[in-house]
């Protein structure tokens, strides 16, 4: 395995089964690598403020015993007196075994990683990667619907912008007979790039502008967030805004056991009568997060 | 047609595509030389109905592969004793640094002025290049 994670495709298939067949282990018995890290040190540099994804590192990382240092915010940083990444990265080697850095600029983790030794994980750079969301999906996936091929998953929303769905698609197209529905409305379709992949690879995908037609045909719902500025005219945005609001009447055309996942933070894209629903999955796939972190911080600090 | 004069040393980038020749000549700072340089503008082509060509009496090392960025369609013929001693095609460098910048205002390089201007070869196929760190498409090229 690679030791700077700076996309999801630094990870090669085998990697990902091994990290989820880790992350299994891990999740049956958190207690056995309780001090798999003891002595080390993750240091979480977050130029940008991501509670939730800063969070889920630290959580991961005293889970296995290891100790935590670094900071949330550019302002608390040497970032504010204008250090550069590189420099930042090379000082926090000499003070961590690990390094986990969110940045709100797009590439700065490949900057980063041209320039220390020790392992780096991308936690989020601008739009541009978040391998950990990717393999928090992944494992989500694997553990609620128990293999990653063969299924049928929908996307829906702001497919044109949306980081964790490009992502995703890229990651399942690596699994067999996975088919695609994509749900947006025109205006935040996936980009184009992403869809001569689609073409290229030959996979099986179809568009759609409203979620009910295609609700019964899905084993996964993948809902993202459709933000009105995206829209180009407020006609469009008032006809089609209740298409992308999953709600009680929605989940009724959908499978027993489909899954509906979300990247977190949700706004008012799922309702929250869906919450009690059993196939809603969106606060599990935030507990898979911490799970698939452990699994990634073991096998590149090789203590797994 | 207009007449310049043949060059006896030195030498002759030819079949630029019309309307490039000023690019190549500041992308290859050929303003720094001291020697004559000749840009000569809409000439005939047998390969193609015009073409610009740019002359320049001294052997200098040209970097072919800014060239080859771009246009790989361009020639360089090196000349000595006022024959063409040596004729190089070029292809489309996999790496260039420094020749063009990113454009894409999310990019780490647009708040990092010390950082170089990496772009990479992603499509030969389609002559797609993309920056190094956020993987933007170079837009410019043709």
């Amino acid at each position: 395995m690679k030791k700077k994670i700076i996309s999801p495709l630094d990870l090669s298939t085998q990697d990902i089964d091994e990290l989820l067949t880790l992350s299994d282990r891990i999740i049956e018995n958190p207690q056995a690598f309780a001090h798999k890290c003891d002595g080390k040190i993750l240091a979480t540099l977050f130029f940008e403020p991501s509670t939730r994804t800063r969070l889920s590192f630290e959580s991961a990382m005293l889970s296995l015993g290891g100790q935590v240092l670094g900071f949330s915010s550019a302002n608390s940083s040497s970032a504010a007196k204008g250090e550069s990444v590189a420099d930042t990265v090379r000082t926090v080697e000499c003070y961590a075994d690990i390094i986990a850095m969110r940045h709100p600029k797009e590439g700065a983790a490949t900057v980063a990683a041209a320039k220390i030794d020790c392992p780096l994980i991308n936690a989020g750079d601008g739009g541009h990667h978040h391998p950990t969301q990717t393999l928090t999906d992944l494992l989500t996936i694997h553990r609620l619907k128990g293999h990653l091929d063969n299924l049928t998953i929908g996307l829906c929303g702001d497919l044109k912008f949306g980081r964790t769905v490009h992502s995703l698609i890229r990651a399942m197209m690596r699994y067999q007979g996975v088919k695609f529905v994509l749900i947006s409305p025109k205006e935040l379709q996936i980009p184009d790039y992403i869809r001569s992949d689609l073409e290229d690879g030959g996979f099986d995908f179809v568009e759609a502008e409203r979620l009910e037609e295609v609700m019964p045909t899905l084993d996964i719902l993948y809902m993202t967030r459709v933000q009105r500025e995206r829209f180009f005219n407020e006609d469009d945005y008032i006809r089609l805004r209740d298409s992308y609001i999953l709600d009680k009447s929605k989940m009724e055309l959908a499978k027993s056991d489909m899954i509906v996942m979300h990247p977190l933070p949700r706004v008012n894209e799922i309702s929250v009568e869906v919450d009690d629903d059993p196939r809603a999955a969106y606060f599990k796939q935030a507990k898979f997060g911490r799970f698939v972190r452990m699994a990634l911080i073991l096998k590149l600090l090789e203590v797994a | 047609m207009l007449n310049i004069d043949s060059l006896q040393k030195g030498v002759v980038i030819d079949h630029i595509e019309v309307g490039k020749s000023m690019e190549i000549y500041r992308a290859l700072e050929l303003d720094k030389l001291d020697c004559s340089v000749a840009i000569i503008k809409n000439a005939r082509s047998k390969k193609t109905a015009r073409k610009d060509i740019i002359k320049i009496e001294d052997r200098i090392d040209i970097d072919l592969d800014i060239l080859g960025f771009i246009d790989p369609n361009i020639t360089v013929n090196i000349i000595d004793n006022g024959e063409i001693v040596e004729k190089k095609h070029l292809s489309l460098p996999q790496r260039i640094v420094n020749v063009a910048r990113c454009k894409n205002p999310r990019c780490i390089t647009s708040v990092e002025q010390e950082l170089d201007h990496v772009f990479l070869l992603t499509d030969e196929a389609r002559g797609i290049y993309r920056c190094a760190y956020c993987e933007h498409q170079y837009q410019d090229h043709k």
